[in-house]
């Protein structure tokens, strides 16, 4: 038994191709709980960094800087009541929520978050993630139609138009990514001459194949490759109906578009699966054009020096971000009716600095390099919707349509 | 690598897919309907990962489950639900269908003890399908082996696109 949990950790694979269901399972466990501890860190920044931009101070009440905003939202969201309109078909109603959150969780298992930290390593990894994120449509128009009422029709409508069409300027885009995995030349614009290559469909090899090219694929032949990451980048937005491509919530013409009728645990759901999709299509454009878990500059600046520097800072940030909740438990008002606020803050910058310490030791360090990189990258893209959200107005639904 | 072809998940598979079928003619609501069709599909997509056959696997799930079935729902959500409900659901012909459906059935069942019968089966090995190279072999064989006829398809397939462009459209 102990030989069958240890056996995998000596093995240089994922979980899935060792075969180990134990370690998937771990894997997976790990993966929602990241995932969902995500969706919580991004609801409380979406408010903070939009009510910034807006010279605004966002959540403010609920602890220290509002931190506990978004656990207070989630019970609020669950002790509601539930409400099923009568005239609604029960059951569509009752699967299309579900399905929404399975098929934005599902593609998760392909993501990878370094050489050996993904659950699985398929070899049409990147055909499975486009496809089991296109299902989540299915949801959207049960959603709306299940409702049986005008806006949430309307909204699904719309939003079923957007994504199919948007789809295809995705998938061409991802061609261009996957044909520059075939190249196996060197440098920028290096093309292997004589040996024919061999392209890859897989998510962990389209990563080693950039790494083995000493290019990641945005840069690659420039501008052909930012090209393609541009429109990937416009589609991954129509896709997951973000601002400013989020017609099919316009709150002005749709109230709330599809989910218009959901309340409650129901609405939290499609709440959950909105922002899972936004970070699994950043993940897909992460591992396609950024360079997956690479750190920056893998073949420039070698050396044990660089390797040491570059791994010091997963805790580096940890530690900063301790500091500045320390700074902020000392600016907090003196008065005692924030004694408790400023406990809890001067706790967190405590858990933060513990974690920071954690991620020096060297075992610790030298493992989670790789999944802190590719988290990074992606959390760039998350604050790219933010700033989006915050800075571009609405399209028009037939202006949307013409882009697409 | 632990083999997926057990034959708990091929009965699964199978089982889900036959549901969806039935269900799919049984159901009054069109919009069920689509969905039970959308079970379907996803558990043939199943059976051909069983196959290893990934990536035609990934391809059903895109272009069917993802794509068509989508248009589907889009033209049927349209459609007054109150109207198909009164509507009688099977007409007089049944004795036909089943005659047919009973015929075809004993087709599939002779075809394929004559076909055991001609290859025994027992006796061969099974076939070591390149799993890791799936999705390079298939562009092979459609590229290379199969031109012509591809070639054909996608032109059929565009004379389509076309007229139902032309059709759609009031106005070039």
């Amino acid at each position: 038994m102990l030989d069958y949990v240890t056996s995998y950790l000596r093995s240089n694979t994922t979980p899935g191709q060792a075969g180990n269901l134990l370690w998937a399972f771990i894997y997976i466990i790990l993966i929602f709980l990241g995932l969902s501890v995500a969706v919580i860190a991004m609801n409380w920044l979406e408010r903070k960094i939009l009510a910034h931009m807006q010279v605004r101070l966002g959540p403010m009440r609920v602890g220290p800087h509002g931190l506990l905003q978004p656990i207070a939202d989630a019970i609020k969201l669950l002790i509601k009541e539930d409400i099923m309109p009568a005239e609604a078909d029960k059951s569509v109603f009752w699967i299309a929520p579900v399905l929404i959150v399975i098929t934005a969780f599902t593609t998760f298992i392909v993501v990878p978050f370094g050489p050996t930290h993904a659950v699985t390593d398929m070899n049409i990894g990147v055909l499975f993630m486009l496809g089991v994120s296109s299902l989540s449509v299915l949801g959207v128009v049960m959603a709306g139609w299940a409702s049986n009422s005008h806006y949430p029709l309307i909204g699904a409508l719309r939003s079923s138009a957007q994504m199919v069409s948007y789809e295809i300027a995705m998938g061409l885009a991802v061609v261009a990514a996957v044909l520059m995995t075939s190249l196996h030349g060197i440098g920028l614009y290096g093309v292997a001459h004589g040996a024919v290559g061999d392209g890859t469909l897989s998510m962990i090899d389209i990563v080693k194949a950039q790494q083995d090219q000493h290019a990641w694929f945005i840069f690659k032949f420039f501008p052909l490759g930012l090209i393609a990451f541009f429109i990937f980048a416009v589609a991954m937005i129509a896709e997951t109906n973000r601002a400013p491509f989020d017609l099919p919530e316009a709150e002005s013409e749709l109230t709330a578009g599809f989910h218009t009728e959901y309340s409650g645990f129901r609405w939290s759901l499609f709440f959950l699966a909105e922002y899972s999709a936004m970070i699994a299509v950043s993940a897909i454009a992460v591992t396609l054009w950024l360079g997956g878990w690479l750190r920056p500059f893998p073949t420039w600046l070698t050396g044990e020096t660089w390797d040491l520097v570059f791994s010091l800072f997963p805790a580096a940030t940890f530690l900063l971000l301790a500091l500045i909740a320390i700074v902020g438990t000392l600016r907090m008002p003196k008065h005692p009716y924030f004694r408790v606020q400023t406990l809890g803050l001067a706790g967190f910058a405590a858990v933060l600095a513990l974690i920071g310490i954690l991620l020096l030791l060297p075992p610790v360090r030298d493992r989670i390099q790789d999944i802190y990189w590719f988290s990074l990258k992606v959390a760039g893209f998350m604050y790219l919707y933010i700033w989006y959200r915050g800075t571009f107005p609405r399209y028009r639904f037939d202006q949307l349509m013409r882009v697409g | 690598m632990t083999p997926v072809a057990t034959p708990f998940f091929f009965y699964l598979l199978s089982g889900l897919a036959l549901l969806g079928g039935v269900l799919v003619i049984t159901r009054k609501n069109a919009v069920h309907s689509a969905l039970a069709l959308i079970l379907t599909l996803l558990a043939l997509a199943g059976l051909y990962l069983m196959l290893y056959a990934p990536f035609v696997a990934g391809v059903q799930i895109i272009l069917y489950a993802g794509g068509i079935m989508v248009l589907f729902l889009f033209v049927i959500m349209l459609v007054s639900i109150e109207k198909s409900q009164r509507e009688e659901q099977f007409n007089k012909q049944w004795i036909g269908g089943v005659v047919g459906a009973v015929g075809l059935g004993a087709l599939f069942v002779r075809v394929f003890v004559r076909s055991k019968a001609l290859h025994d089966l027992a006796g061969m090995p099974l076939a070591q399908l390149p799993e890791q190279s799936n999705t390079q072999e298939i562009a092979v064989y459609l590229y290379g082996n199969y031109m012509l006829a591809f070639e054909i398809a996608s032109l059929l397939l565009l004379v389509a696109i076309i007229g139902a462009v032309v059709m759609a459209k009031k106005r070039i």
